[in-house]
């Protein structure tokens, strides 16, 4: 490991775009801090978070205490909302001074706009939504791993001539590192050469998810239903367990299609990715087309009637029960649970 | 207005198989279709050249049965279509596809609006969009869900974020990648897709040459990107079946959503 408290400088580096949110890095971003300490350590690098917006400054120290030796920081009015060429134009300006070897993004939906665009001014090879990072030390190489076809197939992708290999990383596959406020590092300030007008995009307005209905994406928790409810009415059961759970509610597609549950609650190739810590999946076959939703939750539970249900093949925990017999008895367990002291 | 939209063809499932033998796709056996994405943003161009007049040029980069998708492209009523065949081509990663596309664009010459699907269904990269748009030197806006106005120079859209949305103006020409919510595609008409087939079809094919690429520049050879090894991912399941009657398993869950913390 890189020594802790010392501020490191070797010429080579791996950058690490820094996602924010009102100026908050965003979790991702700190993940992508852990993994790339333990790539550029790999590589004989430093990390650098590069860090954009307005009024971000502040933030700066948290990077350096999640693992960053350098914080890149280009803070300015034009940055204050995310738009493609303004931050292209900084990230790669600094790129072509300072040859980073890697590039990782996010692969929020910033990060998969942001990432080609900037790989594809600096003629460099992009990977996308990779699950896996390694160093091949013999080459000085990034390895990425992604899963591509649906569930069988994983591809490691590597850019052997060109630089800097730039690598956009799902959120929530790379542990979240702790801080070390021993942690010193350099604060490096990126300059930011904008006139407004000559911008051909302006956001107009910002409007978050409370108004337009359900997250699934950010759910801690998610209580699901398949066709094996039967009817739209299995839903009220399942809310009962969702609220006891502070668990969001989702569905495989035909419910949606049928009517009993809304669009936007829909899992899977046509509907929403998930991620959530527990994914609780009740009358739910596993069908290919609902399990690219929800095979990144980190604990599944399927409960199915039938026992050669495919979802039983990717659950954690497995019930092979009538859901009616067995949610309302969780159900009553939760509620003994609130009743019972909390500690 | 001149709308182009680029599209994809792709196999009919995400559940293709790895040959365990050579390690490479089995596609035998499986029908292609238009990328779901595409399909959305074909309906996007067809719509708006409806309400707005002009054309619609469809661009695909394929091998020659990607003629398919170009003739149901033309049967929904895209104006004409260019697929881009060349053995040149095959095996090129994003930058070279989007490369190819982008001299092919130039080649098509003025357009107002250049529409993507967000991704397509075997790859998920997501990139073309954003690098054909870099290529062009065209602002993007990804994620379109609603396109709200078209004024002379700029257009306001809806754009989608994983906690909610972005009102966005951008000037025109410019490129978008749009997703499922934006619409319903229309199916194709049996009238046009006989057009398609047609001695003076709609559908032109371009090479390497056609487009003054060199084939180095182009396919794998202009590829960034290697794969280097492909294989069938390991899955750690703890693959517990909870068993006994519906009182004890719950109590048993319950334990077990305790022990991990998620109560």
């Amino acid at each position: 490991m890189p020594s802790n408290n010392s501020k490191s400088n070797k010429n080579r580096e791996l950058w690490v775009f820094i996602e924010q949110k009102n100026g908050t890095p965003i979790r991702v971003s700190l993940e992508l801090l852990g993994k790339g300490c333990i790539l550029a350590d790999k590589l004989g690098a430093d990390v650098a978070a590069f860090f954009v917006g307005q009024k971000i400054t502040n933030q700066a120290q948290k990077l350096i205490y999640y693992g960053a030796d350098k914080v890149i920081i280009a803070d300015d009015l034009v940055a204050s909302d995310y738009r493609t060429e303004v931050y292209t134009d900084i990230i790669v300006t600094q790129a072509l001074k300072r040859k980073p070897e890697i590039l990782l993004f996010g692969a929020t939906c910033i990060g998969r706009d942001l990432a080609p665009r900037v790989a594809g001014r600096l003629s460099t090879g992009c990977t996308a939504d990779c699950t896996q990072l390694d160093i091949d030390q013999e080459k000085g190489l990034i390895v990425a791993s992604k899963p591509f076809l649906g569930r069988n197939v994983m591809a490691d992708i590597i850019c052997p001539h060109h630089r800097p290999q730039v690598v956009t990383v799902r959120p929530g596959v790379m542990e979240l590192p702790a801080q070390d406020k021993s942690r010193r590092g350099n604060l490096v300030y990126a300059n930011v050469d904008f006139k407004e007008e000559d911008i051909k995009v302006k956001i107009l307005d910002t409007i978050k998810s409370e108004t337009v209905g359900v997250n699934l994406e950010n759910a801690e928790k998610i209580v699901a239903g398949g066709m094996g409810l039967g009817d739209a009415a299995g839903f009220e059961l399942l809310k009962e367990l969702a609220d006891l759970l502070g668990a969001e509610m989702g569905a495989t597609s035909p419910p949606v299609d049928a009517g009993w549950i809304s669009h936007e609650r829909q899992i899977g190739q046509t509907g929403k990715v998930i991620r959530p810590r527990l994914y609780i999946a009740c009358g739910i076959s596993g069908a290919i087309q609902h399990y690219v939703g929800m095979i990144n939750s980190e604990l599944i539970v399927a409960i199915n009637k039938n026992p050669k249900a495919e979802i039983f093949d990717f659950a954690d925990y497995g019930i092979v029960d009538d859901l009616y017999e067995i949610v309302p008895e969780i159900i009553d367990e939760l509620k003994k649970l609130k009743r019972a002291p909390s500690h | 207005m001149n709308i182009i939209v680029l599209i994809k063809q792709v196999p009919d499932t995400t559940d293709v198989k790895l040959d365990p033998k050579t390690g490479s796709l089995i596609r035998e056996g499986v029908e292609s279709i238009i990328n779901p994405d595409d399909r959305h943003a074909l309906e996007a161009a067809i719509s708006l050249k409806k309400a707005e007049g002009g054309k619609v040029t469809v661009l695909s980069m394929g091998p020659p049965q990607t003629i398919d998708a170009l003739s149901e492209a033309i049967g929904m009523g895209a104006n004409e279509a260019i697929l881009l065949s060349d053995s040149a081509f095959a095996g090129a990663d994003t930058w070279a596809t989007s490369f190819t596309l982008g001299k092919s664009i130039e080649k098509i010459g003025r357009y107002d609006l250049i529409f993507c699907g967000r991704q397509a269904i075997d790859g998920d990269t997501a990139q073309i969009g954003p690098q054909v748009a870099d290529y062009l030197h065209v602002p993007q806006v990804t994620y379109v869900f609603e396109i709200e106005k078209i004024l002379k120079k700029t257009i306001i859209v809806k754009r989608r974020l994983e906690d909610g949305y972005e009102r966005v103006q951008c000037n025109l020409p410019a490129l978008l990648t749009v997703i499922g919510e934006l619409n319903v595609p229309r199916y194709p008409m049996v009238g046009k897709l006989i057009d398609a087939c047609k001695e003076k079809s709609p559908i032109k094919i371009w090479n390497a040459s056609d487009i003054g690429v060199q084939a180095n520049d182009v396919g794998l050879e202009g590829s960034f990107t290697q794969v280097i090894k492909t294989f069938a991912p390991k899955f750690k399941r703890q693959g517990e079946m909870l068993e006994g009657d519906a009182r004890k398993v719950a109590g048993t869950l319950v334990e077990k959503l305790k022990e991990n913390k998620l109560i």
